[in-house]
């Protein structure tokens, strides 16, 4: 056992940093926000740096990492708040041949599509398969997003689109990949709290200094490093259980909204880690943490905090915009639920 | 980032496994909570089977009769000595865990001939003399004084806190031996035989209708001079490098044992009455243990990214402050739930409460969790400590 980064990691974790740094500095993640969400040029030199390729097995021209990489990578770009469908583009990277791909559940009533003035193409997920839709195909009425980095637009009916192969075990990695992006939210707003509260001086000392603040910095980092712990072990896990890149079976490991179809076969072994609840566990987790550190990053701000110009609040509305993900907070910790028991075996859980 | 055991890792563990396999049903059953002379026997007699079975000081250096198992070895040896009931340290632990590694980085070569083997052995128990009731939290401002007279310190004052004080044979003592010096500087490390002229002990029972706790009492304690281990008003850091054995491994079977309340919890839920149905129909109370188990979960991953970092560079990471902040206050939840799904059930405790730091009754522990955020260092001084260590926010002083 080595639950520690490689050094490879490690610099595949610098090298997205410094890309991060050096092209979506704030101003310019700002000005994203006025231009649907994604610029091409720049969508494009992340393409090419290989982000949305990195599982892709290196014989059909990805970079042939595995999840937990995919992890750290997102991470990265939560915490430098890069906008735009990056979890649809990874995901559908090697599958389809689009360039900026959003990925959506097909639930009854309208659907709220994100980033809808960008997209190439949108894929759905349904109980039959994935599909694919031509961005053309959809009809989007416009709506005010709580979140300026991630806009978005309602489609009175999605269409049915064309079917596409070979996406076994989608929405478990969609939740596994906005996971990521929220460990990184999170850290990025503890980072924003922490500064503020070294520089910004009351009653002649820097407020880091006071208990009540040097503490809610303390609870952040706590909170940000439990659910980096749960994301890390979600990501070995993913790789340990289905291989770098490797669909699982058909019908494995899809998830849906309301209704949970897992398995019934042989991952509760102890010998082999529980994948469904690894990644459900992340997920609560780095939800929990972006929310709450992004509340405490406004509220450390004062009344700074709750202006337009902080950059406070972006975290906290991505980090809204990323929690309900193929399933509610309340579903996965159902799905935590039933797999308590002192031999963690088999499980089943039925459509509610 | 890898987090399957090598084969090395797997061997060591299957190994171990046989053993507890062949060991544990020969144990009987433990003894009740306040039979001291009962439970130090089952102590030391588990001490001495870990001991004839070579498993005794797991993270002690091998010249020193240790094991020398690494990091990732000792995390295996508590995850299944865990899950398949063995005794727990109990005693043993000032022992194994914090005087012998303090006697093997700072003892001389006969301190530790006198005291190592005895320890591995499982024939000294050890208690420890570091708080007082006016140096809690600021420690360094200890104030229990110790005069210089010929081969002797003269010890007196008062310490509090010491586990097992009224069954230790010794005990690792902080004193004062310099008084003007700044309060880091002024404190010698003795090894203090409990069985001295002067010293009186007298338990303290805590909120737990417990009693391991003790205050203990020096009054002209006469101790050799040969005793002190460090130098004379250097015991501050002989009390601190004791943090360098830490692996990060010490909360593992406090976590797995309460992942295994937690398990009993959940069937607990489906068999209490509730509303027509039972408590495990409770959208509320279901979800609540599906989330403990995520957090729990999470706590076991970040431990073994701990224990993954000491065994890389020899210390642990920042996860250790961490890990302790959080499962106190996730544990506390845990203890106010099952008291929701026990109603008035909850005001009786066990005949029988078991071990509280690795599971039993759950009256009982909603008791103990409440030491969780108080003992070795409050959650508040944790929150500084990651503050300032970590995230560099300015001293307060």
């Amino acid at each position: 056992m080595d639950f520690e980064l490689s050094d490879d990691q490690v610099a595949l974790c610098d090298g997205i940093r410094d890309l991060c740094q050096g092209r979506f500095d704030i101003d310019t993640v700002r000005g994203l926000a006025d231009c649907g969400g994604v610029d091409r040029r720049l969508w494009g030199e992340l393409a090419d740096t290989g982000v949305f390729s990195l599982v892709v097995p290196e014989e059909e021209g990805g970079v042939g990492l595995g999840w937990a990489e995919a992890g750290l990578v997102f991470e990265q770009l939560g915490r430098a708040l890069v906008p735009g469908p990056l979890v649809g583009t990874l995901l559908a990277s090697g599958v389809v041949d689009d360039a900026v791909v959003g990925f959506i559940e097909r639930t009854d009533g309208p659907a709220l599509v994100e980033y809808p003035d960008v997209l190439d193409a949108l894929l759905v997920i349904d109980r039959e398969g994935v599909w694919r839709v031509d961005a053309a195909e959809l009809s989007v009425e416009p709506a005010q997003s709580v979140d300026p980095l991630t806009p978005v637009g309602r489609v009175a009916e999605l269409p049915q689109g064309e079917e596409v192969d070979g996406c076994y075990g989608w929405a478990n990695r969609a939740v596994f990949l906005s996971s990521a992006l929220q460990v990184g939210l999170a850290t990025g707003a503890r980072e924003l709290a922490v500064a503020y509260a070294q520089e910004r001086q009351q009653f002649g000392k820097p407020i880091g200094q006071f208990q009540a603040i040097k503490h809610m910095c303390a609870d952040m980092y706590s909170r940000e490093e439990v659910a980096r712990a749960a994301l890390y072990y979600a990501g070995c896990v993913m790789d340990a259980t289905m291989g770098p890149g490797l669909p699982a079976e058909p019908g494995d490991y899809l998830f849906f909204h309301g209704c949970t179809i897992v398995r019934d076969d042989v991952r509760g072994d102890e010998e082999q880690p529980d994948m469904v609840r690894a990644v459900s566990g992340a997920r609560i987790l780095a939800a929990e943490a972006a929310d709450h550190n992004g509340k405490d990053c406004v509220q450390i701000h004062g009344g700074m905090g709750f202006t337009w110009e902080i950059d406070a609040h972006l975290y906290l509305k991505r980090a809204w915009a990323l929690t309900p993900c193929f399933g509610s907070i309340d579903e996965h910790a159902e799905r935590m639920a039933a797999t308590v028991s002192r031999s963690s075996g088999l499980w089943k859980v039925t459509a509610g | 980032m890898d987090i399957r055991f090598s084969a090395d890792e797997i061997a060591f563990r299957d190994e171990l496994r046989a053993w507890l396999g062949e060991v544990l049903p020969t144990l009987g059953d433990p003894p009740d909570r306040d039979d001291w002379t009962a439970r130090r026997e089952w102590d030391m007699g588990w001490q001495r089977k870990l001991y004839d079975a070579g498993y005794a000081g797991i993270n002690w250096p091998s010249e020193f009769g240790g094991r020398g198992s690494t990091p990732t070895e000792h995390l295996i040896f508590l995850e299944e000595t865990t899950k398949m009931g063995a005794p727990y340290v109990g005693m043993n632990f000032v022992a194994q865990l914090h005087a012998g590694p303090t006697l093997i980085l700072e003892a001389t070569p006969e301190q530790q001939a006198r005291h190592l083997p005895a320890m591995l052995k499982g024939e000294e128990v050890w208690c420890q003399g570091f708080s007082e009731p006016n140096a809690g939290s600021d420690l360094a401002s200890l104030s229990t004084r110790a005069i210089r007279d010929g081969d002797h310190y003269v010890v007196t004052g008062q310490k509090i806190w010491t586990s097992f004080g009224h069954v230790a044979d010794y005990c690792e003592l902080l004193v004062r031996t310099d008084q003007e010096a700044p309060k880091h500087r002024g404190i010698t490390w003795l090894i203090c035989p409990m069985d001295l002229p002067g010293i009186e002990v007298r338990p303290i029972t805590t909120v737990a209708g417990s009693s391991e706790f003790c205050e203990v009492f020096f009054d002209e304690v006469r101790i050799p001079v040969e005793n002190r281990v460090g130098d004379e008003n250097d015991g501050w850091r002989v009390a601190m490098v004791t943090f360098s054995f830490e692996r990060g491994t010490a909360f593992i079977s406090e976590l797995l044992g309460t992942m295994n309340q937690l398990a009993d919890m959940a069937e607990m839920a489906s068999q209490i009455p509730r509303n027509g149905s039972t408590a495990w129909d409770d959208d509320e109370i279901r979800r609540e243990i599906g989330h403990l188990q995520a957090e729990y979960d999470a706590l076991w991953a970040l431990t073994k990214r701990v224990v993954s970092q000491a065994q890389r560079t020899g210390m642990p990471g920042p996860g250790g402050s961490v890990f302790k902040l959080y499962y106190a206050e996730v544990k506390k939840r845990m203890a106010d739930l099952a008291h929701r799904m026990l109603e008035r059930d909850a005001l009786v405790l066990a005949e029988d409460v078991g071990d509280e730091q690795t599971g039993g009754d759950m009256v009982a522990s909603r008791l103990y969790v409440l030491s969780l955020s108080i003992a070795a260092g409050t959650s508040q001084i944790q929150k500084n400590i990651i503050g300032e260590r970590i995230l560099g926010l300015p001293k307060e002083r």
